[in-house]
C-alpha cells in the first residue's frame, strides 16, 4: 500500500424505509412486546397481591410443610401458617412422573409417524393426536379417576411388590389410592400430543442427504434412525419434553381431580399422598378469607417462577445439545 | 481459488479434440484385477416416478474391476439408472422400476432379498459430500460397520487402509477425532469414499462425485478411482468428459429426447470418444449440443 492512502473509517449505513414496511413493523413488534407485556403484568399482580404473605412467613413459605389458618368469630386472622414446600415437591414429582412416561412415547410414535406408517394412517393419526392436545382436561382427570386409577393402582402394586427396595417405590403405609404416579399418567397423556408435534417437526427435518448415506451404507431403517435422525432431533426432543413439563407443573383441574392432597412432603411416588401447586390453589381459593387469598397468590407466583427456572434449564439444555447433530 | 499446478493443466486441455488422446493415453488394463465376483449386468431396466417414464430399456453390463463412465445431458436418468443398481431409487415417492439388476448373476429386485446386504455390495458416492456431522472422522469412516453391525477385527488398520485407498490418510491422520464437518468439500467427499470402503463393497456407484469440487480435489479423487478400480467395479456418472476420458475403460451415452431416457451406445472409452458409432454421441462428445 502506498504511503498516500489513508484509510478511511467505516461509513454509517442507513436505510429510509417505506411508510408500509414501518407500519406493519409496528404490528408486528407490538404483537412480541404484548405476550411479554401480559406475563409481566400477571408477574407483578401476583407479586402485589402476595406481598404481605411473603413477607410475614418470609423463607418459611417455601420450606414450610403446613398450610392452617384459624379465624375468631369476626373473621380476624388469629393464627397462619403457610407452606408449599409438600405442594412444591408434589408439583415436580408428578410432572417428572409425566414426562419420564410420555417422552419415549412421544418419540416412538413421532418416529412411527414419520418413518413407518402408511400416508394415509399418518393423516388420522396426526389428526387425532393433535385433538388430544385440545381435548378439556377436566375430562382427562374424570376419565383418570374413574377408568384408569384401579389400571394404574394395580401397576404400582407390582412396582411397589418388585421395585419396592427402591426408596422411590417404597409404600408404607400400604395405600396407592390417588398418588403422584397415578396422577403422572393422568398428565402423561395429556403431554404426549406436545412432545409428540415437536418431535414430529424435528424428525422431519433431519437432512434427506443423510438419510440416503446411511441407507447407501446398507442400514437398517432403526440403525438410520440412530445415527441420522436422532442425533439431529436431540436437541427439539430436549425441548418438547420440557415444554411438555412445564404444562404437566402448571396443570390444575386433571390433577385435583386424581390426587389425594396431604401437606405433608412425599417423596413415594405410589404411596397415596402428593400436592401440586395449581391444585392447593383451586381447592382453597373458594373457602378462603381475604388473607388465604393472598397466600394462594404468593403460591402462584411461586409456581411462575418455578415453570420460569425450568424454561430456562431447558433453554441452556437445549442449546448446549443443539450444535453435535445438526 | 488456489489451483494446483495439474489442475491447470488439466482446465487448459478442455478441447473435445482431445479427448480421444486422453481416453488413449489412459493404459489399457489387463485382466490383472483383484476384484471379487463377476459383476453388475442390468436387465431391460426401466424406471418411472409416478406415471412420468424417466428410463427405458437400459441393458448394461458392467465386468468386475471395470470402471464404466455414464455420460449424457441432464435429464436422460443416468443418476436415476444407478440409484436402480443398489435400490436407493425406491426411497423416492412413486418411483417404480422394472427389468432386472443382477450381481454375482442372482437379481438384487427378487423376492425375500435382504436390501441391506444389497447395498453393502454395491456401495455409493453421492454428489454432495454427506458426511455424518455428528460423529468424529475416524468414526465416519467405520460408520458402515455400525450401522449395517458388522463386527472386525481390528478397527484401527481398517480405518488406516481406508482412509489410504481415499487417498485422505495424510491429510487427517492428525486428526481422527475431529468432525467430519471441520474438512473441506474434497477432503469430505474423500471421507464420504473412504467410508464406503469400510464395508468393502463390489461394486462403487458413483453419482457425480466431482460435481461440488473444485479443480486439484476432482483430480485427487480421479487418482482414487483409479487406484480402487483395482479391487472393485466402479460405474460413474459425470458431465465432465474429460473425466470420463480420464478415469473409464468404458463410456455408455444416455439421452432423451423429451421422451424416456435411452442408452445410445456403449464401448471401450477410446472408442466412444474417437469413433462413435451413433452420430448423436459424437455430436454429444465433440460438444455439438448436451
Amino acid at each position: 500500500m502506498s504511503q498516500a492512502t489513508l484509510i478511511p473509517s467505516p461509513r454509517e449505513i442507513s436505510t429510509e424505509p417505506r411508510r408500509s414496511d414501518k407500519v406493519f413493523r409496528g404490528v408486528v413488534t407490538s404483537g412480541g412486546i404484548s405476550s411479554l407485556f401480559i406475563l409481566g403484568l400477571i408477574a407483578v399482580f401476583l407479586a402485589y397481591r402476595g406481598f404481605e404473605v411473603l413477607k410475614e412467613e418470609g423463607l418459611g413459605f417455601i420450606t414450610g410443610a403446613d398450610w392452617s389458618v384459624t379465624l375468631d368469630e369476626s373473621a380476624n386472622v388469629v393464627e397462619s401458617n403457610f407452606g408449599l414446600s409438600a405442594m412444591l415437591v408434589g408439583t415436580i414429582l408428578c410432572a417428572l412422573v409425566a414426562v419420564v412416561i410420555a417422552v419415549p412415547i412421544s418419540v416412538f410414535s413421532a418416529l412411527y409417524l414419520n418413518f413407518y406408517a402408511p400416508g394415509w394412517l399418518k393423516k388420522i393419526l396426526v389428526a387425532v393426536i393433535d385433538m388430544m392436545a385440545a381435548f378439556p382436561s377436566i375430562l382427562f382427570g374424570v376419565w383418570g379417576f374413574l377408568v384408569l386409577m384401579p389400571s394404574v393402582e394395580y401397576w404400582g402394586k407390582l412396582i411397589n411388590r418388585y421395585l419396592g427396595w427402591i426408596p422411590l417405590f417404597e409404600v408404607k403405609p400400604y395405600f396407592f389410592t390417588r398418588s403422584p404416579f397415578v396422577a403422572g399418567v393422568v398428565l402423561a397423556i395429556m403431554i404426549i400430543p406436545i412432545i409428540t408435534s415437536v418431535s414430529r417437526e424435528i424428525f422431519a427435518q433431519a437432512p434427506l442427504d443423510r438419510i440416503q448415506a446411511a441407507f447407501a451404507l446398507g442400514a437398517t431403517r432403526w440403525a438410520m434412525i440412530k445415527a441420522v435422525v436422532i442425533p439431529h432431533g436431540r436437541s427439539g426432543v430436549v425441548g418438547g419434553a420440557m415444554l411438555g413439563l412445564g404444562r404437566a407443573m402448571g396443570e390444575t383441574v386433571a390433577v385435583f381431580t386424581v390426587l389425594n392432597i396431604v401437606f405433608q412432603i412425599n417423596w413415594h411416588i405410589l404411596l397415596g399422598a402428593g400436592g401440586n401447586v395449581a391444585s392447593l390453589i383451586i381447592l382453597k381459593f373458594s373457602e378462603a378469607g381475604d388473607y388465604e387469598i393472598k397466600a394462594l397468590m404468593a403460591a402462584g407466583l411461586i409456581l411462575f417462577l418455578l415453570t420460569l427456572a425450568v424454561n430456562a434449564v431447558a433453554n441452556v439444555i437445549v442449546k448446549s445439545t443443539g450444535k453435535s447433530g445438526r | 481459488m488456489i489451483q494446483t499446478p495439474e489442475s491447470e493443466k488439466a482446465m487448459s486441455s478442455t478441447q473435445p479434440s482431445s479427448l480421444a488422446s486422453v481416453a488413449n493415453a489412459r493404459v489399457e488394463r489387463t485382466q490383472a484385477s483383484s476384484a471379487i465376483g463377476t459383476g453388475l449386468e442390468a436387465r431391460g431396466v426401466h424406471a418411472w416416478f409416478g406415471k412420468n417414464h424417466v428410463l427405458a430399456d437400459i441393458n448394461l453390463e458392467f465386468a468386475a474391476g471395470s470402471v464404466t463412465a455414464l455420460i449424457g445431458p441432464s435429464g436422460c436418468g443416468k443418476s436415476t439408472f444407478i440409484r436402480t443398481m443398489n435400490r436407493m431409487h425406491e426411497f423416492i415417492p412413486g418411483a417404480a422400476m422394472a427389468g432386472q439388476v443382477l450381481l454375482d448373476g442372482k437379481d438384487v429386485y427378487a423376492p425375500g432379498v435382504d436390501v441391506t446386504k444389497i447395498r453393502l455390495q454395491i456401495g455409493m458416492v453421492f454428489q454432495k459430500p454427506n458426511p455424518f456431522p455428528s460423529m468424529t472422522i475416524g468414526e465416519n469412516v467405520l460408520s458402515g460397520l455400525k450401522l449395517a453391525q458388522i463386527k472386525v477385527e481390528n478397527k484401527d488398520e481398517l480405518l488406516e487402509s481406508c482412509l489410504v485407498r481415499a487417498g485422505l490418510w495424510n491429510e487427517v491422520k492428525d486428526r481422527l477425532g475431529a468432525h467430519g464437518g471441520s474438512l473441506s468439500g474434497g477432503q469430505q467427499q474423500r471421507l464420504c469414499i473412504a467410508r464406503a470402503l469400510a464395508v468393502s463393497p463390489q461394486v462403487l456407484l458413483m453419482d457425480e462425485p466431482c460435481s461440488a469440487l473444485d479443480p486439484g480435489s476432482t483430480l485427487r479423487i480421479e487418482d482414487t478411482i483409479r487406484e480402487l478400480s483395482d479391487s472393485m467395479t466402479i460405474i460413474i456418472v459425470t458431465h465432465n468428459m474429460q473425466q470420463a476420458a480420464r478415469v473409464s475403460d468404458y463410456t455408455a451415452f444416455f439421452l432423451s429426447d423429451g421422451g424416456p431416457g435411452e442408452m445410445i451406445e456403449v464401448a471401450r472409452t477410446s472408442e466412444i470418444f474417437s469413433q462413435p458409432k451413433d452420430q448423436r454421441t459424437e455430436n454429444y462428445v465433440t460438444g455439438r449440443f448436451g
